[in-house]
């Protein structure tokens, strides 16, 4: 009698721990799937952390400082520029060079592309190692090579003068031109890459099957390849137009007195202590990249580039 | 003007075409000839050419010997845009940025012709294909099934003379695969447009087909109507990649009354006469469904001791598993109409087969 008790008793005092550790799992369950929802924001906490400090602080920083004159808060930095033909001289011809610099790079940088895209990976690979070869060299280097082919006494002007093709050296460094080679030669791997990654995603059958349907190869061109490569050239253009508008080694190297961009003017700004319009200058550079950066993402998306 | 409903199909001929891809065949020399109107299969296991032989007729690979002609003129040199061929492929590549009315467009635009023709000829074509009302939807948004049907809207709104289909239906699920075969054969019937579907699939090439090009290796295997390959298969290959087929290691004896003699193990059995016969050892084939398990041998059927080892119900018919005094197993369809008495695992009964349902076949594979 005893021990049948004794079993039952056993049997109900499992039953209860049955009951309590399910309803603990369902718990464990949503401890362990908010674990992984917080699991991200660690990963990215060393990077968040590192941008709050020496990126967004900065900047802050900067734009408070535009806005912020002796007594208070003042639009007077901003008014400084718009007020000075040459400062607003100075933004127009940054914004030309950049636009002209990126139409160049589009333009050399999409049959590449569309090459890159075309033929066998093992060309595809040297393409895109001659494209990023560059890229690995330094700015300044490459700044400076080309000080070395056009400058009066460079390569280009020998070649010129040895098959006299001119008489006297021609003036290439130092000018406009030289500025947008130098650039478009610096920012075309941003335009490849973005172009490369759009038309290789592209289906080959999606090309068969319009020349299956017809079309000409400008008619393949113009109503499937170039409709669908439209995100990437979005995309390389928002990148290379956001870059140049900052260029400051290249014009200031290979450029000449006319071809001071803004960047330059807010080092000069900065030489003369002049902190305050610097400020009100490079936010409004920020506030022209944040433009442009809306007007893709509402004409494009930038879903489209991330797009599976 | 036309109607959508009666356009000419057109003959398509190969003569010795080849592709070699550096020193690998992956079409040898295959020549045939389909007449107008016909819906041909091209049937295969993966790599055995099917869809490098339709590739070469369409013009998106350029052959290494032979030619091609489509109403006798020959177009191995053409470009895919100039030999007027429908195409539908195995992802439908159907234009994402364009929406179903532009897709179906495409190849009219591509042909210069007047706004209003196009906008009729598109509504008939999606009419074809069960899709009115879907005109302005892009290609993601709807499903597999119907991107299909657009693939098919497209590449018959402009009447090609010859359709060419790359496993259009191999991405689908099974029921829906199933309902558009039958969808596909009706309006090649109803289009009269000649037909040369690709697949691997079978089941698929005995539904649809005229006739099937069963290939292997690059060349093809055997070629006659569904039910010549699956009832007439001259090489165990072919017995064995349409249906579920049984082997059995014979030697033929002799010939007699026009039947041949052959002996399984100690046993002799019939089997009818084949022009492809080869002498001496050879594979004898039988289809599951043509065996039946009895207790006693039967007159004018071919009879083996066996020992059942496997009983299973599927509902409307048993399978069984039986080993013959060889070693060799052999599967087997039987209806349940042939008895109740379901033979118990380990019993040992007679298989038997009516003589003119097995086929001998060279065991050499070709």
């Amino acid at each position: 009698m005893g021990k049948s008790f004794m079993s039952n008793q056993a049997t109900v005092g499992h039953a209860i721990p049955v009951v309590m550790s399910r309803e603990s799992q369902i718990a464990r369950y949503a401890r362990q799937r908010r674990w992984e929802e917080y699991r991200y924001v660690l990963y990215t906490l060393p990077l968040l952390i590192y941008l709050l400090t020496f990126y967004l602080y900065p900047v802050a920083t900067m734009l408070v400082r535009s806005f912020q004159g002796p007594n208070g808060l003042t639009l007077e930095y901003f008014a400084q520029l718009f007020e000075s033909p040459a400062y607003s001289r100075i933004f127009w011809e940054t914004i030309k060079l950049s636009v002209v610099t990126t139409v160049w790079a589009l333009l050399l940088a999409y049959p590449l592309a569309y090459c890159m895209a075309q033929a066998s990976p093992t060309r595809t690979g040297v393409m895109m190692a001659l494209v990023l070869v560059p890229f690995w060299t330094s700015v300044l280097v490459r700044s400076y090579a080309w000080m070395v082919l056009l400058g009066r006494e460079g390569i280009v002007n020998q070649f010129l003068l040895r098959f006299a093709l001119t008489e006297k050296p021609v003036e290439l460094l130092y000018s406009r031109f030289a500025v947008y080679l130098a650039m478009v030669h610096i920012l075309l791997p941003f335009m490849v890459l973005p172009l490369y990654s759009v038309m290789a995603a592209m289906d080959r059958n999606l090309i068969r099957a319009a020349d299956g349907l017809g079309a000409t190869p400008r008619r393949i061109f113009q109503h499937i390849v170039l409709p669908l490569s439209i995100p990437g050239i979005a995309a390389g253009c928002l990148l290379v137009f956001i870059l140049a508008l900052g260029f400051y080694i290249t014009p200031a190297l290979v450029g000449g007195p006319r071809d001071m961009t803004v960047s330059t003017l807010i080092g000069q700004q900065l030489e003369m202590y002049e902190w305050n319009f610097a400020a009100a200058l490079a936010a409004i550079l920020l506030g022209i990249a944040l433009i442009s950066f809306a007007v893709f993402d509402k004409a494009i998306g930038m879903d489209k580039l991330f797009k599976r | 003007m036309r109607n959508t409903r009666s356009f000419n199909g057109a003959s398509v001929r190969v003569d010795n075409l080849s592709k070699f891809y550096g020193d690998v065949a992956a079409v040898a020399d295959i020549s045939f000839e389909f007449a107008a109107s016909e819906f041909v299969t091209l049937l295969g296991p993966s790599g055995s050419g099917k869809t490098t032989t339709l590739m070469m007729i369409a013009g998106f690979e350029i052959p290494t010997a032979g030619e091609i002609f489509i109403n006798d003129k020959p177009v191995a040199s053409e470009p895919p845009r100039s030999r007027n061929l429908g195409m539908v492929f195995q992802n439908y590549a159907l234009f994402p940025h364009m929406s179903v009315f532009d897709n179906v467009a495409f190849p009219l635009k591509m042909r210069n012709l007047p706004a209003d023709e196009i906008k009729r000829a598109v509504g008939e074509a999606l009419e074809v294909v069960n899709l009115v009302g879907y005109d302005a939807r892009l290609p993601r948004q709807l499903s597999g099934g119907q991107q299909q049907r657009v693939a098919f809207a497209r590449a018959i709104v402009f009447k090609p003379p010859v359709l060419l289909m790359d496993e259009p239906l191999g991405a689908l699920d099974k029921n829906l695969r199933q309902r558009l075969q039958l969808e596909v054969k009706r309006i090649q019937r109803d289009l009269g447009v000649t037909v040369i579907y690709v697949t691997h699939d079978q089941e698929e090439a005995l539904v649809m087909s005229d006739r099937i090009f069963l290939m292997n290796r690059g060349g093809v295997e055997q070629s006659g109507s569904p039910e010549d390959l699956y009832n007439r298969p001259r090489t165990a290959f072919v017995a064995g990649f349409l249906g579920e087929t049984n082997f059995l290691e014979t030697n033929v004896r002799a010939t007699r009354d026009g039947m041949l003699d052959l002996t399984i193990g100690e046993t002799l059995v019939r089997a009818p006469f084949t022009e492809a016969f080869p002498s001496g050892a050879g594979k004898l084939a039988i289809r599951p469904e043509k065996l039946w398990i009895s207790s006693s041998a039967a007159a004018d059927a071919n009879c083996l001791p066996c020992t059942v080892t496997e009983t299973i119900f599927v509902g409307d018919h048993l399978r069984l598993v039986a080993e013959l005094p060889t070693g060799e197993k052999l599967a087997i369809k039987q209806q349940e109409r042939f008895g109740s008495d379901h033979p118990e695992p380990g019993s040992r009964m007679m298989v038997c087969w009516h003589p003119q349902d097995g086929r001998v076949l060279s065991a050499a594979p070709r």
